[in-house]
């Protein structure tokens, strides 16, 4: 199976970040997977995305085009990519940030607050883990239990401290009910 | 399970670079290659190798010029722009039959262009790109773990042959991470260089490295003996990698990130009952004009994808040989084409073709 994942919104958020984790995850499972970020002049308050494709089998184009499940924190990502979506595809949107619905009826959508549950917990920059925290909830994209090996791999030891906070956020989304 | 790690395309360069046994780096930041350069700044110190941040593109691939004259395993990477600047040093090395392994990540061109993936360095890369009859050995890679394994090819080539070699990579390849399985260190293959300048002990004669020769008949007599030279590599060392060829009847011919997408592209159209399969050069030069040649004979005709106006389709007609029609499927400036517009090309073909 290939799950195409496409996550996109304002540079500062954590996009690369998410897919990071989630590619680390798929590493540590044994899985194929490419992580291809945007690259150059986006900074802070630029737009970012990045695809990451998760396969049992090689994988092809690292480009996610069409993803499966789409990943959005900003309301320009989501005007930009909400068409692009398969269908029968997952669109997760940043509720707190993006007040539109989906319009289309023919994909599974998950509104989450993400940025607003991130502030009520004392963790105003990690939105983009409660996030991921839901998608793994929802889509199993990848496995629940050794998620403390794979937030291992992304928070450097400089930063230990900050290994609980990235767990918690994940349970956080994963244990939010709309 | 293998030792898998997950890393940058850029980074996995440096790395494969170092585990090949190379300790001089010489370069000068740009978009999108930067990584290899912050990589190499953070290492090389430690192993008691040299990374020097040059003044310009120029003094990078001069300094190279150097120390490839003392028989080192010496490197320096650029993008697109950066490698323009470097082509009269590149023209001097070739012209001293020096090796050395250059990097390109290309990006949109021409002039500045944009900071975006491309493969439009293809002609410069594969016919010259400075002035003089010579040949770079041009590696493609199409994955991160490419991006390793041909990096210590091109060294070893470059060794082998005492010539350049480039890896001419883009973009995409070069931001991405994929797992990748690293080489252990090796004992740098001992090729033995007695023309490299280290010092002569007063035991024998000096060793001269030069491009300049002003007797034209002496000038003459080195074009060709490196052209025979060539031929030995174009005999040796084309390699290619041929997807769903057996049955094939129709071939995309596609290198790096286009390679990529068009894989999608070939599964997608095996779905639809459409016979149709890859070619992937893994090296531009020498050009895998035979395996071509060997499928003009059985397929109705090529689809050449590339992140340029056409260059490689020129040497697949080459080697083709107006057997079958060959079209093109490009995508330039940065944009990349998606696997659809690839099937696209690919069904425009067939009507095309009888």
């Amino acid at each position: 199976m290939t799950t195409e994942i496409l996550i996109a919104g304002f540079g500062g958020q954590g996009i690369l970040f998410a897919g990071k984790f989630l590619a680390n995850k798929g590493l540590l499972e044994g899985r194929n997977l490419s992580w291809l970020p945007s690259y150059g002049p986006e900074m802070r308050g630029g737009t970012a995305n990045c695809s990451v494709v998760l396969s049992d089998d090689p994988i092809g184009s690292p480009i996610v085009t069409n993803p499966d499940v789409l990943i959005v924190m900003n309301l320009p990502s989501l005007d930009k990519y909400e068409n692009a979506v398969k269908t029968g595809g997952t669109i997760f949107v940043d509720s707190t940030l993006i007040k539109r619905k989906v319009n289309r009826t023919d994909v599974n959508v998950c509104y989450i607050p993400a940025t607003a549950l991130a502030q009520q917990n004392d963790m105003p920059t990690l939105a983009n883990m409660i996030m991921i925290g839901k998608v793994i909830g929802e889509c199993q994209v990848v496995k629940m239990d050794g998620m403390e090996d794979a937030v291992n791999k992304i928070v450097s030891a400089r930063h230990a401290a900050l290994k609980e906070i990235n767990l918690k956020a994940l349970k956080i989304g994963n244990d939010y009910k709309e | 399970m293998e030792n898998k790690v997950l890393m940058k395309g850029n980074e996995a360069i440096a790395e494969a670079a170092i585990r090949a046994g190379c300790r001089h780096y010489f370069g000068y930041p740009i978009t999108p290659q930067t990584e290899l350069a912050a990589y190499m700044a953070k290492r090389m110190p430690k192993i008691n190798g040299t990374f020097l941040q040059a003044e310009s593109e120029i003094a990078a691939i001069n300094m190279v010029y150097g120390v490839a004259g003392t028989g080192k395993r010496v490197m320096t990477s650029s993008s697109s722009p950066g490698i323009s600047l470097k082509q009269e040093g590149i023209s001097y090395i070739a012209g001293s039959d020096l090796p050395c392994l250059i990097v390109n990540v290309q990006r949109g061109g021409p002039g500045l262009g944009g900071i975006q993936p491309s493969q439009s360095d293809y002609f410069q890369a594969t016919k010259g790109g400075g002035h003089g009859d010579y040949h770079l050995i041009v590696l493609a890679p199409s994955s991160v773990q490419e991006m390793a394994d041909l990096t210590a090819l091109g060294f070893d080539l470059a060794d082998k042959y005492r010539m350049p070699a480039m890896l001419l990579a883009d973009g995409t390849i070069g931001q991405m991470m994929e797992p990748v399985v690293l080489a252990e260190e090796k004992e740098i293959s001992k090729v033995n260089k007695p023309w490299a300048v280290t010092g002569t002990e007063m035991k024998r004669e000096h060793n001269i490295i030069n491009s300049l020769y002003l007797a034209p008949d002496e000038l003459e007599q080195k074009n060709f003996e490196r052209y025979e030279k060539y031929k030995v590599v174009e005999e040796n060392e084309a390699r290619y990698e041929s997807f769903m060829m057996e049955d094939a009847e129709y071939c995309v011919v596609a290198f790096g990130i286009a390679a990529r997408v068009s894989k999608n592209a070939v599964v997608a159209a095996r779905k639809q009952g459409i016979k149709v399969g890859l070619i992937r050069p893994i090296t531009l030069w020498p050009f895998p004009k035979k395996a071509i040649a060997d499928a003009a004979s059985k397929v109705k005709g090529f689809l050449s994808v590339e992140l340029s106006t056409g260059q490689m389709i020129e040497d697949i007609k080459l080697a083709e040989n107006c057997k079958v029609p060959v079209e093109l499927c490009c995508r330039v400036g940065g944009m990349i084409m998606s696997p659809d517009e690839v099937l696209g090309s690919i069904k425009k073909l067939m009507g095309g073709a009888k």
